[in-house]
């Protein structure tokens, strides 16, 4: 039964910061895929992942894990979060601040293996902090915690919520590996909610991507973010932190996934929907860009 | 000191035991209760189960006398079945004092459990673990402090509890006679210094539980416990 497609058609009303929304969601995913849901804050991305843990009940639909049923409203049928194979690691890692890092794993563990945990410690260089409660735990600790946790429970899917919000940059680049190790060891299907462009590039295998309640594109990162249209030979993502207006033109200014700041000239219609934090491409038309290698380096 | 003296400790302290006891087993599941459940009842209970904090001990010992009197069907049924009767007994004056200080162990827990993050909650039944796992291994080992609030109060509540054992149990030596109504019964005998050893007693044991409570939240508001 392991990696079963999962079929997803659910409608579900709810309250966000922006007023009401309707979340309506049809789509398949494949097995041993490394999903990634991708949009705005409040476009409806972590309660459809809710949804398919058994933490939120959709108004109407189906939810299909293979053959299993998990949701189906006409016949009501809600399958308890307990008994979909299932982990969710959240925003907040929920680590039990009760139990030490090597409890906390014990704990998510169907049966109980220590020799497994003590494998799961050394891949996620958890080994020193074994003995420790998870409060004074670093973001980056606690978040290995929270991925050899939602392991440890050896899930038929695997649904990370922000996983990296709250982490610097390069922290984030190793826990990302991290991420992408686990799934390669693993092959279980996993989805994980994301509004940083770089991380869907780097790790994910499909991106769905939901604006305001729906999925308005799926696909593979490179054809879903890349317009077919663009023959550029540079696209680079990142977010728009500041558009300055002099006299007819303005100037963009774009920091990358790695912190680089890209100036970009534009014109009035060419920023008519664009603004501050918005994700963006900037990519090269006309010219071939030149390539050498940094002196020093 | 004499065996009188040491008979109503006996009593004062078995009272408050039992009373704290029970309450942690029963008052465990409704506090859980209260936190979680969304029912459109729910503050008809929570009102309910608050009543003893704002009601004269009293009443509620007026209406236990009533329910326990055998010309009640209740009582009646006791008496008839069981050979039971409650008023007047040490399990009167225990069943009163458990309804009295119910308020006294809910609410801390319930407080504690609404304060826990909910995805604690969610993370544990999305490892698969039950209701039951997740309340007893990942909730209540996390309000630990709510849990001594909640134990302490309880037992001091019980330890001074006058008003519903001099209704309910009056006072009869080795069967209801606690260390309160005590020290009002030798005021009135004038007999000053047994009163004064009883005074000192309550006074201590309840200043020791309080110390014990501000101790373990420390980093806590105590009030906004209760």
């Amino acid at each position: 039964m392991a990696n079963d497609i999962i079929y997803i058609d659910v409608e579900k009303s709810m309250f966000t910061s922006n007023g009401k929304l309707k979340l309506t969601i049809k789509t398949i995913i494949h097995p041993g895929e490394l999903i990634a849901l991708f949009g705005e804050s409040g476009a409806g991305k972590t309660t459809l992942l809710r949804i398919l843990a058994g933490l939120v009940k959709p108004d109407k639909g189906i939810v299909k894990f293979g053959n299993t049923v998990w949701f189906d409203s006409d016949k009501h049928i809600n399958i308890s979060p307990q008994a979909r194979n299932i982990s969710l690691m959240f925003q907040d890692y929920a680590l039990f601040p009760n139990m030490t890092v090597e409890q906390n794993i014990l704990f998510a563990q169907p049966e109980k293996d220590v020799k497994k945990v003590t494998e799961l410690l050394a891949i996620f260089g958890l080994m020193e902090f074994r003995k420790q409660k998870t409060n004074g735990l670093s973001g980056g600790q606690k978040q290995r915690v929270a991925l050899a946790r939602a392991m440890a429970r050896k899930p038929q899917l695997l649904l990370l919520d922000e996983p990296l919000s709250a982490i610097d940059y390069e922290m984030r680049t190793l826990l990302q590996n991290e991420i992408a190790q686990a799934h390669q060891l693993s092959d279980i299907t996993t989805i994980i909610v994301s509004h940083d462009l770089n991380e869907v590039f780097r790790l994910a295998t499909q991106v769905i991507c939901i604006e305001n309640g729906s999925i308005i594109r799926s696909g593979k990162p490179d054809d879903v973010f890349s317009d077919n249209r663009i023959s550029g030979k540079v696209q680079i993502t990142g977010i728009i932190a500041r558009i300055e207006k002099q006299d007819t033109i303005n100037i963009v200014t774009v920091i990358s996934g790695n912190n680089q700041i890209i100036k970009v000239i534009a014109f009035e219609n060419d920023i008519e929907n664009l603004k501050i934090g918005v994700s963006v491409m900037v990519y090269t038309k006309a010219f071939n860009p030149v390539i050498r290698k940094l002196s020093n380096v | 000191m004499d065996a009188a003296f040491l008979q109503t400790l006996w009593v004062t302290l078995k009272l408050a035991v039992s009373t704290t006891a029970i309450l942690i087993i029963i008052g465990l599941p409704i506090a859980y209760w209260l936190a979680y459940s969304r029912y459109t009842i729910k503050p008809f209970i929570e009102a309910l189960v608050s009543m003893p904090m704002v009601l004269p001990p009293s009443v509620i010992g007026y209406y236990m006398l009533v329910i326990y009197s055998p010309r009640n069907w209740f009582g009646a049924w006791l008496s008839n079945v069981f050979d039971i009767r409650l008023a007047f007994s040490f399990e009167g004056v225990l069943i009163a004092s458990v309804i009295f200080s119910l308020p006294f162990m809910v609410q801390p827990l319930q407080n504690g459990l609404r304060s826990l993050p909910e995805s604690l909650r969610e993370a544990s039944y999305t490892l698969g673990k039950s209701k039951s796992v997740t309340f007893f291994r990942v909730l209540v080992p996390n309000i630990k402090p709510s849990l001594i609030t909640a134990i302490a109060l309880t037992f001091a509540h019980s330890i001074g509890e006058f008003g519903v054992v001099l209704m309910i149990g009056g006072n009869m030596p080795g069967q209801t006679r606690v260390a309160s109504i005590a020290i009002y019964d030798e005021v009135q005998s004038l007999n000053f210094a047994t009163a004064n050893r009883y005074a000192f007693i309550l006074f201590a044991v309840s200043f020791v539980l309080l110390v014990t409570i501000y101790s373990v939240n420390k980093k806590q508001d105590v009030w906004r416990m209760i």
